[in-house]
């Protein structure tokens, strides 16, 4: 599961330019912090690298392994 | 506390992450961890971590991680500091703390300008850009942070990019670890003050500039030896080396004098 906590996103969007599988496009709509957040469109591509929760500046990604409950 | 007080992209915010995984991922004790700053954007980061942290005056982090490491040697002392606060209003402890080799290790955010105070020009901004001080662009020659702590003496020195994350935290991984003074150096965006007075764009935009003026220290190092020379900042493992520090040293000192 990938988890994006839309009250600490900023809308940066380098998570959705730096992943490697695309799995992110800019959502549409506006989040109550008034920013366009990403949208996990495609998690089924997700290879788990972490890229995008090491690159968020905000600590607003959650990336959990196959394996993690 | 979350979310930060930091603009949108900013990446002082990235530099705090990877320093919380480096420092995760090596199972440091917080009970035996100080965080240390002086003033300025980059140095509102220990605000956000939960262990002791000392957010002391602009320029003088380095002298009070220094006084924190001398009276208690069991501690861990990690200084978070802006160009400006390291290089400027700090540059002579920066320059004597190296010079001492005391066990501290900083990490320095270079966002080439004073983010805090309006986008002033600091020691570091580079020439021809404009910051509110500097409208016409900057004439005055930059410093380069980590040559200075390499020249000076520094045993471990190294600088990347927020764009290299992965590489970034295995060098503050090694800083850590290392005993004496250990310096990592990141050029991070700051969009809302440098970004924007210099028309780079976002920090997507100014992200992907950091990977394009930016070479790697094992390509330079070809390259010069082939007699070729780049514009381009040069990143890396700058120094790795092994040098007794402050503390061992004054320890052996104080028992020759018995
Ligand atoms: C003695 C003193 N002089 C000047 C200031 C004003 N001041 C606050 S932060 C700052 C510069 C911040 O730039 P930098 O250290 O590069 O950090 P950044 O905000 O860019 O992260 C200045 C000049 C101050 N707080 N104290
Ligand atoms: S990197 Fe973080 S802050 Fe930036 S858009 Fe993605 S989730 Fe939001
Ligand atoms: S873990 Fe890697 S592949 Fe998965 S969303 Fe993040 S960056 Fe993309
Ligand atoms: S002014 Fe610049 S350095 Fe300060 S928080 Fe904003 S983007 Fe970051």
């Amino acid at each position: 599961m990938i988890h994006v906590n839309t009250n600490y996103c900023k809308g940066c969007l380098l998570c959705v330019e730096y992943c490697p599988k695309k799995v992110y496009v800019k959502s549409e709509k506006l989040s109550k912090k008034g920013v366009f957040p990403p949208e996990v469109k495609f998690p089924e591509n997700c290879i788990r690298c972490h890229l995008c929760e090491l690159m968020c500046p905000d600590f607003a990604i959650i990336v959990e392994d196959k394996n993690d409950k | 506390m979350l979310p930060t007080i930091f603009c949108t992209g900013c990446g002082i915010g990235s530099v705090m992450n990877f320093s919380l995984r480096a420092i995760h991922d090596l199972n440091i004790d917080m009970n035996k961890t100080v965080f240390v700053s002086g003033i300025g954007c980059s140095s509102r980061v220990p605000g956000y971590i939960y262990s002791d942290g000392l957010h002391s005056l602009h320029g003088r982090a380095i002298p009070y991680a220094t006084g924190v490491k001398l009276a208690n040697p069991e501690l861990k002392v990690i200084v978070f500091t802006g160009d400006g606060d390291c290089g400027a209003i700090g540059g002579n402890h920066f320059l004597h703390a190296i010079r001492r080799n005391v066990d501290i290790t900083v990490i320095s955010i270079n966002n080439f300008i004073y983010g805090m105070t309006g986008g002033q020009v600091a020691p570091t901004t580079p020439l021809k850009s404009k910051t509110t001080t500097t409208p016409y662009g900057n004439i005055e020659y930059p410093i380069d942070l980590s040559m200075m702590a390499k020249v000076i003496g520094a045993p471990y020195v190294a600088r990347w990019t927020t764009a290299h994350p992965v590489q970034c935290i295995s060098s503050i991984k090694k800083a850590l670890q290392k005993t004496g003074f250990s310096f990592v150096e990141v050029l991070s965006p700051c969009p809302t003050s440098y970004g924007r007075l210099n028309k780079m764009g976002t920090t997507l935009d100014m992200t992907k500039h950091f990977k394009e003026s930016t070479i790697n220290i094992k390509i330079y190092e070809k390259m010069l030896a082939e007699g070729k020379t780049t514009d381009k900042m040069v990143i890396g493992e700058l120094v790795d080396i092994e040098k007794e520090d402050f503390n061992t040293k004054y320890n052996k000192f104080c028992g020759e004098l018995k």
